[in-house]
């Protein structure tokens, strides 16, 4: 049977008047591929950033694999094993997209040599897997800033992915994205998870995509979880049509 | 390779210069010594940061020769090794606090700084011997006592392989994992973190290693004029190394050398020709290359050795 990775109990965070997190209880089992939906403010997000230490809970408490992780930085939750990819895909624009999965990947060690060139200090092997794995092998010499919106979200998670964690949470990676590259983008991305069996959380607001790819859907209403469960129960529940699919 | 090349022929070019017209022997040590110090500027401009007050290193590690020589009359190589060590270790102090700032926040603390320590030295002129500075006799160089012609030759070469080991070993740190963290510091910080990397501490080994090269162009630079002046740590010289910096270009390590060749050779023959106006001399070559060439004499000589990125 299958572990907990990820739990929360009571998290609550407010923003002025503004609830975005409203005592959320909620656990996360090894394997699945959770997609997070909601309509824009419901606290999908706040709920990425509290867990990924960007934002610390008013109250409740993070668990990730038993350990409690509530108001840890994000550095020392990434090392713990939990990487994220953003919204705005976040990168090392001046570097090529070898070298930002090589700083990457330089991050699995505690000690580098600080005289040592990066490619023998790192393991290049797991670098060149993960940029074949996410198809960006024939621009790993060009400069990250160069690449198109679909690619730069593809080196986002690919840089996150070269941490080996043991769960990735992508914010949104198909926004910006155009309609013809959504699909391919995300087989891609599920390939690489599936290949490297990552745990994974997803934001998204295409909901074709959601019932492609997900395991199991949680619906955020005003900072509450609405529905929670198999992608058709949820995305047929009434609420759920109603405030957050639209009908 | 085409680094390299450039690299071997501004070595040579340096002994034969030195050798064929001995009157340019300090010129070329003076140039050699900024060098290095601004190697240590350019180490924090791969990071985004500007740094207006680093001359307050090389003036720690100078004083420190002159308090160490005068005191117990120790060997010119040990002087160099001490000094450095003592300007090491005050970035080491200061980047605890400093690395904590970015852009122009940054900037002015280290300037903040490095007036305080200008104003201390100047104000305390029992010790330090205020304006006027502190001189000290010729140290024996490698247990040697030279006369000032062989002395002048055996410190050219001393700060030819500091110069050259340092900029290597600066090429190296560019080019390794906490060097590429470095740069990264200049795009994006938060990815850094997200990554699993402490930007602060990544930061400060930069600080850490351009303190070290600041400190040591500073100890040489005192060894070779044998006279120290608070001057070495006003924010005009800290503004020189920036100058010179920007001049060279901070894509390689020997963008610090031969923009410290430029600037003190213009420097040195517009005061000669054009007394009164060198500054206007230097500014326009500054001017000039920054539209020639934004990134810098490096970028020149890249443009040449490679395609662009695209």
């Amino acid at each position: 049977m299958n572990q907990t990775l990820l739990k929360t109990t009571g998290l609550s965070l407010s923003f002025g008047g503004v609830t975005a997190c409203d005592g959320i209880d909620f656990e996360l089992t090894e394997g699945e591929r959770l997609a997070i939906v909601g309509q824009n403010g419901a606290g999908k997000t706040t709920f990425v950033n509290i867990c990924t230490g960007y934002l610390t809970p008013s109250a409740g408490q993070v668990f990730f694999d038993g350990e409690d992780i509530t108001g840890l930085s994000p550095r020392k939750i990434t090392r713990r094993g939990v990487a994220r990819s953003f919204q705005i895909p976040q990168i090392f624009a001046e570097h090529t997209v070898r070298e930002c999965l090589l700083i990457a990947a330089s991050a699995r060690r505690d000690k580098l040599g600080f005289f040592r060139s990066i490619d023998r200090s790192v393991d290049v092997a797991s670098v060149d897997e993960t940029l074949k794995l996410v198809q960006l092998s024939q621009r790993s010499h060009l400069q990250a800033r160069l690449l198109p919106e679909g690619q730069r979200k593809l080196l986002d998670v690919a840089m996150a992915l070269v941490l080996n964690p043991r769960l990735l949470i992508m914010d949104e990676p198909t926004s910006g994205v155009s309609s013809e590259e959504k699909h391919g983008l995300m087989e891609t991305l599920m390939q690489a998870l599936s290949e490297r069996n990552v745990t994974s959380i997803f934001v998204e607001h295409d909901f074709e995509i959601v019932a492609r790819y997900a395991t199991r859907i949680a619906a955020w209403i005003a900072g509450k979880i609405a529905a929670d469960g198999p992608p058709k129960q949820v995305l047929e529940d009434p609420e759920v049509i109603r405030n957050v699919i639209g009908g | 390779m085409f680094i390299r090349l450039v690299t071997v022929a501004l070595i040579v070019l340096t002994i034969i210069i030195s050798h064929s017209f001995p009157w340019l022997k300090t010129p070329v040590i003076f140039s050699l010594c900024n060098g290095l110090a601004v190697l240590g500027v350019i180490v924090l401009i791969r990071a985004g940061q500007v740094s207006f007050g680093h001359a307050m290193y090389s003036c720690a590690a100078g004083y420190m020769v002159v308090f160490l020589a005068r005191a117990y009359q120790l060997d010119g190589l040990l002087l160099i090794g001490l000094a450095t060590s003592v300007a090491t270790v005050f970035s080491a102090l200061l980047g605890l606090f400093i690395v904590r700032y970015r852009g122009i926040f940054f900037g002015m603390l280290n300037l903040a700084f490095s007036m305080v320590l200008y104003s201390i030295i100047s104000k305390f002129t029992t010790i330090t011997g205020g304006t006027d500075g502190l001189s000290f006799t010729r140290p024996p160089l490698a247990g040697f006592v030279l006369e000032r012609d062989a002395f002048e030759t055996a410190l050219l070469y001393v700060v030819l392989a500091c110069a050259l080991i340092c900029g290597l070993l600066a090429q190296r740190y560019f080019e390794s994992a906490p060097g590429q963290s470095l740069a990264a510091i200049k795009t994006n910080e938060t990815r850094l973190e997200y990554l699993g990397i402490s930007a602060k501490h990544v930061f400060w080994m930069g600080y850490l290693f351009s303190g070290f090269l600041a400190g040591l162009g500073g100890s040489l630079f005192a060894i070779a004029q044998g006279l120290v002046t608070p001057e070495a740590g006003y924010w005009v010289r800290s503004g020189e190394f920036v100058f010179i910096a920007i001049l060279g270009g901070s894509g390689h390590a020997i963008g610090a050398y031969l923009g410290a060749f430029i600037f003190e050779f213009v420097r040195f023959y517009a005061a000669a020709l054009l007394t009164g106006a060198w500054q206007i001399t230097l500014g326009t070559v500054l001017i000039v290359i920054i539209f020639l060439a934004p990134e810098g004499l490096v970028g020149m000589l890249t443009r040449f050795r490679l395609p662009a990125r695209r």
